[in-house]
C-alpha cells in the first residue's frame, strides 16, 4: 500500500499539526489513514511505509499498532459489525444482538465471511449506552438495534457492494 | 429549579453552525474574557465558580489552572479531554455533535486564561464523526477571527487541533492521554512530575474534561459569584447526566446539582421511571468505576436524609453506602438483572482495558475476571467471594494510575450489598447457569420506589 496524493497532503496537514521534530504525534492519525486505504487492517508492509514516512523505528508503529484495539491486525470484513458488549448495552438485549449477528452472517467472530464482506467482534462501550445495544460500522454508529435493524444493513451493504 | 447553562440552545435548528451560535449570543464570552480581562482574572472567576472537574475525579477547575507552572519562554499546552470511555458515559459526546462552538469558545477562554497558543481535543477514536464537526465548528471560527493569529486583535494566537485516538479507555487517564498524543502506547505516567508542570512535550499543560471547559463559558458571561449560587454547598452549577439501562428515558440531561436521586429517576422530566413497570433493583450513579448502590440506598442516605445529585451527597456514607458523582454516567438496573453478571462485565472491561505495567492491576484484573467467570457459570465455591475480596483490596491504592482503583471499587459494592446473590450462584450452580439470578424472583424482591 502507498498513499496516493491527496492521502499524502492529509499526512502533511496532520503532521503540521506539532512541535517541528515531534511528528511522531501523528501516528495513530496516519495509521487510521493508512488502515482504511490498505482494505480495514494493518499488515508489516504497511506499518513500515508509516514509520518511513513519519521517519520513526518500524518497532515504535508496531507497538502502537498492537496497543490500540481500533487497528485491525488481521483482515477484517469490507464491513466490520464492532458490537458492544459492555454493562449498558449487556443489559439491553447485547448477547441476543451477538448471538444474531452470528446466525445471521454465519461465521464466528474474527471470521470473515466467504464473499469478504462482513465480519464482527465484541467491543468495549462506545459511548452509545442510552440508545442500546449498539454498533460501530465504519465511522457511524447504529443504535437501538433489533433483529430487523441487522438485517436491513446487511441488506444495505450487500447492495452497496453490488451483490 | 430546573436550569440549563450549556445545552440551553442545544436544541436550537442550526446551531451547530457559527452564524446560528453567534446570532444566539455565542462568542460573547471569548469577546469579553479576550477584550476585557486578564488570564488571571478569568481564572479568579473559574475558582469563584467553584466548577469542579467534569471528568470524574472532581478536582477544582480554577485551581488546577492556577497550579500550572510559566517558565519563561516555554510553550504551555491545553489539552481537552473527549476520551469519554467510562462505561455509562455518553454526555461529552451529546455536546459536541450538538453545540461544537461551545466548546469552541471554551477553548478560546481557557487557552487564554493559562497563556496556550496550542490546544488539543483529544477525542476517542470512535466517534469518528464528531471529528469533522469539531474541526468543521473551528474552521468557522478561524474564518470570523476567533481562532489563529492575533484574536480579536488582542494580540493572542490560538490553534486548535482535533486529534483521534484508536480505542483504549486507559486513555482518559491524563497522563495516558497525554502518551498517546505524542504518538506512543497509552502507558499512565507516574506522578510526579504533573503535567501542570511536565506534561505534553515535556512542557507545562493542564488537561480538562469537555464539560469542564464548556463551563468556563457560562462562567465567564455570568460571572464566577453568579455561576456560585447554582446547585448546593460545594456542588456548584449544572452537570450533564448520561442516564441508561432500565428507564423510560435514556438521554444525556443538563441537571442542576442538588436534585434529588429519586426525582432524577423518577421524574418525566428526566429519566421517566423505569422500563416496562419494573421494580428499581441497583443504581450505578457514576460510571462503571464508582460503587453500585442498592435499591435501598438510592433515595435516601444511611442516615435517611434525601439522596441528591451531589458530588457530597451521593458520596455520603463513604463507601460502605455511599458510591461516587464521577462522571455522571447514571447506570439503572431493575428487577431482572443479575449482579454477578453486571460485576463480571465490568471487570472483564478492565481487564481488557488494563495497560498491564503494574502487576497488581494486569494480574488482579485478571484473576478477578476469572473467579466471576465462574461463579457467573454455576462453578464457583464459596471461598471465590472471599477471595475476589481480597484480590480488590490488594490492587487498590497499589498501583500507577487510578484504573487500578477503578476496577476494585465495583467488586468490593458488589459484594458488600449483594452478597447473598454471589452465594446463591454457588448454591444454585445448575440454575446460575441457566438464567439471571433477578428473574428468579420468587427469591428476590425488591421495594417499588414511590413515584414522585
Ligand atoms: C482510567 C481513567 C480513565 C479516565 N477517563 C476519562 C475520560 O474519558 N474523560 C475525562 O474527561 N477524564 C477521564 N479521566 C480523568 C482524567 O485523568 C482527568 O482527571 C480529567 O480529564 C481532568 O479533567 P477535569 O478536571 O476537567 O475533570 C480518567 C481517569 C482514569 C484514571
Ligand atoms: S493501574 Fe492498570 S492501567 Fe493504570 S498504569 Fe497500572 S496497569 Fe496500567
Ligand atoms: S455500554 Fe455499550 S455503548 Fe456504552
Amino acid at each position: 500500500m502507498k498513499f496516493n496524493e491527496t492521502e499524502l497532503k492529509e499526512v502533511e496537514r496532520l503532521v503540521s499539526r506539532y512541535p517541528a521534530d515531534r511528528q511522531k504525534s501523528a501516528l495513530i492519525p496516519v495509521l487510521h489513514l493508512a488502515q482504511v486505504a490498505n482494505g480495514n487492517w494493518l499488515d508489516a508492509e504497511t506499518m513500515d511505509y508509516v514509520a518511513s514516512l513519519l521517519k520513526i523505528t518500524n518497532i515504535e508503529v508496531y507497538e502502537v499498532a498492537s496497543f490500540y484495539s481500533m487497528f485491525n491486525l488481521k483482515p477484517v470484513g469490507k464491513y466490520l459489525f464492532e458490537v458492544c458488549q459492555t454493562g449498558p448495552c449487556n443489559i439491553q438485549g447485547a448477547k441476543d444482538i451477538i448471538a444474531y449477528i452470528e446466525k445471521k452472517l454465519g461465521v464466528k467472530e474474527g471470521e470473515v465471511t466467504s464473499d469478504g464482506l462482513f465480519s464482527f467482534k465484541r467491543v468495549e462501550c462506545l459511548g452509545a449506552c442510552g440508545y442500546a445495544p449498539m454498533l460501530q460500522l465504519g465511522e457511524h454508529f447504529k443504535e437501538h438495534l433489533t433483529p430487523e435493524k441487522i438485517d436491513a444493513i446487511v441488506d444495505e451493504h450487500r447492495m452497496k457492494a453490488g451483490l | 429549579m430546573s436550569r440549563k447553562l450549556l445545552l440551553d440552545k442545544a436544541h436550537i435548528a442550526g446551531i451547530e453552525t457559527f452564524e446560528v451560535y453567534r446570532k444566539e449570543g455565542g462568542y460573547r464570552a471569548a469577546e469579553k474574557a479576550l477584550k476585557s480581562m486578564t488570564p488571571d482574572e478569568i481564572t479568579e472567576e473559574v475558582k469563584k465558580s467553584g466548577l469542579r472537574g467534569r471528568g470524574g475525579a472532581g478536582f477544582p477547575t480554577g485551581m488546577k489552572w492556577s497550579f500550572l507552572a510559566k517558565p519563561e519562554g516555554v510553550p504551555r499546552y491545553l489539552v481537552c479531554n473527549a476520551d469519554e470511555s467510562e462505561p455509562g458515559t455518553f454526555k461529552d459526546r451529546f455536546l459536541m455533535e450538538k453545540i461544537p462552538h461551545l466548546l469552541v469558545e471554551g477553548l478560546i477562554v481557557s487557552s487564554f486564561a493559562l497563556g496556550a497558543n496550542t490546544a488539543y481535543i483529544y477525542i476517542r477514536g470512535e466517534y469518528a464523526w464528531i471529528v469533522h464537526i469539531l474541526e468543521k465548528a473551528i474552521a468557522e471560527a478561524k474564518n470570523n477571527g476567533f481562532l489563529g493569529k492575533n484574536i480579536l486583535g488582542t494580540g493572542f494566537d490560538l490553534e486548535i487541533y482535533v486529534q483521534r485516538g484508536a480505542g483504549a479507555y486507559i486513555c482518559g487517564e491524563e497522563t495516558a492521554l497525554l502518551e498517546s498524543l505524542e504518538g506512543k502506547r497509552g502507558n499512565p505516567r507516574i506522578k510526579p512530575p504533573f503535567p501542570a508542570v511536565k506534561g505534553l512535550y515535556d512542557c507545562p499543560t493542564v488537561v480538562n474534561n469537555v464539560e469542564s471547559i464548556a463551563a468556563s463559558v457560562p462562567i465567564i458571561n455570568m460571572t464566577g459569584d453568579e455561576y456560585a449560587k447554582i446547585g448546593l454547598g460545594r456542588s456548584t452549577g449544572t452537570k450533564l447526566i448520561s442516564a441508561s439501562g432500565n428507564i423510560n428515558k435514556p438521554g444525556v440531561y443538563e441537571i442542576v446539582l442538588g436534585l434529588s436521586v429519586e426525582e432524577f429517576l423518577m421524574s418525566d422530566e428526566y429519566c421517566g421511571g423505569m422500563k416496562n413497570g419494573k421494580k428499581l433493583k441497583a443504581c450505578v450513579p457514576g460510571g462503571s468505576s464508582v460503587p453500585i448502590l442498592p435499591h435501598d440506598l438510592l433515595f435516601k442516605t444511611a442516615n435517611g436524609e434525601t439522596r441528591l445529585m451531589t458530588y457530597e451527597s451521593l458520596s455520603d456514607g463513604g463507601f460502605a453506602t455511599g458510591s461516587m458523582l464521577g462522571s455522571g454516567g447514571f447506570i439503572v438496573y431493575d428487577e431482572d438483572q443479575c449482579i454477578v453478571e453486571n460485576t463480571y462485565n465490568f471487570t472483564r472491561f478492565y481487564r481488557h482495558e488494563s495497560c498491564g505495567q503494574c502487576s497488581p492491576c494486569r494480574e488482579g484484573t485478571g484473576w478477578m475476571e476469572k473467579l466471576l467467570w465462574r461463579l457467573e457459570n454455576g462453578q464457583g465455591k464459596i471461598e471465590d467471594i472471599d477471595l475476589l475480596w481480597d484480590i480488590q483490596r490488594k490492587i487498590e491504592g497499589n498501583t500507577i494510575c487510578p484504573l487500578g482503583d477503578a476496577a476494585s471499587w465495583p467488586v468490593a459494592a458488589a459484594i458488600r450489598h449483594f452478597r447473598e446473590e454471589f452465594e446463591w450462584h454457588v448454591t444454585h450452580p445448575k440454575e446460575a447457569m441457566e438464567r439471571n439470578y433477578g428473574l428468579r424472583k420468587n427469591i428476590y424482591v425488591a421495594p417499588t420506589p414511590a413515584g414522585a
